[in-house]
């Protein structure tokens, strides 16, 4: 990944480790970046996250598994306020992103999503050329100089691996890539805009083994540069590319730890249960 | 070969219920072709022999009950700008309504039900009321209104134009209108028509307008909000550009609608004669639907006007085709663009 001449959005320095209830996690030295404290959401009457507290590493990749419907997506686009889109949401608790509280009233929810990228399960690319999808997202942030949104395009192209497949028909329909294809332009659209984090709901589960490996070797890069929060179904997935891994249950939090010891030595048998493929 | 096998394969016996349904489907289908061939074809029939360059490029001086003298120019040009001005308001208003209706209101509250009831509803109502309602509102309400703003703001010009030199205060009198003027606004003009017209099509472009933009998927929406666009940016940029091609459906069929309507003009701005061309929005226009019934119903010799009244009627088809065709072609060209970007 080049540095390109984007603007980068620094944040305030963390806030040191709290000492509050959250699991212990032994990766030590990264600052913390994202942490929730009792975070419970309901989804009208049925409560979809229970009191979760538990703290998000800088520069590592978290992965979130558990069995469907245990609120693992929820949790995660509680980071960049998406479920704001649904009705009939409540939320108790607190999200705070290098230590600010992302739902207080005087934050900007835009500025939050600019700092927090998402990629979706499905590859959502707009039916725009590859170029124009991510120029998009860069006229967003106020950067219109020709030169200047062709640097990061290609940039960021270079940054999801994907500027060689696409370098000669940059201004073809973004929707006559490849599955794989797509879901990393997609991946090159939230890169472009240099957020902090990017969240990523199941990004490979639509995708074949070769795509999905290219993305997982793709995480793994963007690591240097960003902290990745992912939720995967996939097992393998997780223990390949993550760093540490929470696993939930129900909308709690079950265990959260070094992704080598969820693996190996968990310390809760229903997770053991669930990375040994026994339930769920 | 197995012999149970290949007798499950025999031809099963003769299905009459089968054959029957079939039959009726075809049947149905080939009335409703047949009927609208049968109507084509005695417009062109009896239409043919008043069809002339003259008579679609001329006007009608003279006696336009006559095969001889008449023309339908005035006509074509005021149905062509009654609906032209007609897309130019409801377009807007019902695109902005839809997007209210599916991007801002909440889906199940009671004004969002309310105002869908009440779209469903105006597509229900009779033309003829929308004429009443026109005729009601625009002209002796609005158009009334507008006069006596008018009337009375020239008066206050009047008033302070003493003080100014006289050659100031002459010309203004003799442009201002004067306090007994005839009514500029208060009576029927192709303004009031258009907008009777809009009104009554306003359902349809709602309708089609909410289907397309319904029909984008979430994941677009999510997309583009997730980096940092505000809904405004989701809107303008990302929604509406997929909507385009739905949104000109709803043109289209509002257009086709308006262009054969008469009974929302009839009392909002239609004109039995007129020597010249509407020339500003408060003019009043010849229409070819009006023209019709005109020659229907009021030629002192009806076998005559026949030529004449069917070839009216082959240039009303004509015309309601050419606006459809050439909004089709640029709703294509819409789409092939949208599907090469």
């Amino acid at each position: 990944m080049t540095e390109a001449s984007s603007p980068r959005i620094t944040l305030k320095p963390p806030v040191p480790t709290p000492a509050a209830g959250g699991t212990p996690l032994a990766t030590s030295g990264a600052a913390v970046l994202i942490e929730t404290s009792k975070l419970s959401l309901y989804y009208g009457r049925s409560q979809a996250l229970k009191e979760i507290s538990f703290q998000i590493r800088e520069k590592l990749v978290t992965a979130f598994i558990g069995p469907s419907g245990c609120g693992k997506s929820t949790l995660l686009r509680c980071f960049n306020r998406m479920n704001d889109l649904i009705d009939n949401v409540r939320l108790e608790g607190t999200v705070h992103i290098a230590g600010h509280d992302i739902n207080s009233r005087g934050v900007d929810v835009i500025e939050l999503r600019k700092r927090v990228g998402m990629v979706f399960q499905r590859s959502n690319p707009f039916p725009k050329s590859i170029y124009e999808n991510i120029a998009y997202a860069l006229r967003l942030q106020g950067i219109k100089s020709r030169s200047e949104v062709g640097g990061i395009v290609e940039s960021s192209l270079r940054g999801a691996a994907l500027w060689d497949e696409v370098k000669d028909r940059l201004h073809t329909s973004a929707l006559g890539l490849s599955g794989g294809q797509q879901q990393r332009l997609c991946i090159a659209r939230a890169i472009a805009i240099r957020p902090e984090i990017i969240l990523m709901d199941e990004p490979a589960s639509a995708l074949d083994p070769i795509a999905t490996a290219k993305i997982e070797e793709l995480i793994l890069d963007l690591k240097k540069e960003f902290t990745i929060v992912i939720v995967t179904h996939n097992m393998q997935q997780a223990a390949r590319i993550s760093d540490s891994t929470a696993f939930f249950y129900m909308g709690e939090l079950i265990e959260y730890d070094r992704t080598a010891r969820i693996f190996t030595s968990p310390a809760c048998k229903q997770t053991e249960d669930y990375v040994t493929g026994r339930f769920g | 070969m197995n012999a149970k096998l290949s007798q499950s394969f025999k031809t099963r016996s003769f299905d009459l219920a089968s054959f029957f349904f079939t039959g009726l489907t075809g049947l149905a289908t080939f009335l409703i072709v047949a009927t609208l061939g049968v109507i084509l074809l005695n417009v062109l029939i009896n239409g043919w022999s008043g069809l002339s360059f003259r008579f679609i490029l001329g006007g009608t001086e003279k006696d336009m009950f006559d095969v001889n003298h008449a023309g339908v120019l005035p006509m074509i040009i005021g149905t062509a700008a009654r609906v032209l001005i007609m897309t130019i308001f409801v377009i807007p208003v019902g695109v902005i309504t839809a997007i209210y209706l599916t991007e801002y209101a909440h889906p199940t509250s009671i004004v969002t039900r309310v105002t869908r009831g009440a779209v469903n509803n105006l597509a229900g109502v009779p033309s003829i009321v929308f004429g009443l309602f026109g005729l009601g509102f625009f002209i002796n309400f609005i158009g009334q209104h507008m006069d006596e703003g008018i009337s009375k703001l020239a008066a206050v010009v009047k008033r302070l134009a003493v003080v100014l030199p006289t050659f100031v205060s002459d010309w203004l009198n003799a442009i201002l209108p004067s306090q007994s003027a005839e009514p500029l606004w208060g009576k029927p003009a192709i303004l009031w028509a258009s907008l009777t017209l809009a009104v009554m099509t306003l359902p349809v472009v709602i309708i089609a307008t909410e289907e397309s933009l319904r029909a984008i998927p979430q994941g677009m929406r999510e997309a583009s909000l997730a980096l940092g666009a505000t809904k405004l940016e989701t809107i303008v940029r990302i929604v509406l550009p997929q909507a385009l091609p739905g949104i000109m459906t709803g043109g289209i069929l509002a257009v086709s609608r308006a262009a054969g309507e008469v009974a929302p003009i009839l009392f909002t701005g239609a004109a039995y004669y007129m020597a010249d061309l509407p020339k500003s929005l408060h003019d009043q226009f010849m229409d070819l639907g009006y023209h019709v019934y005109v020659l229907s119903t009021q030629s002192p010799n009806i076998d005559k006007t026949k030529p004449i009244l069917y070839a009216t009627v082959v240039v009303l088809l004509l015309l309601t085709f050419a606006l459809n065709i050439v909004a089709i072609l640029i709703r294509a060209r819409m789409r092939k663009k949208l599907r090469a970007l």
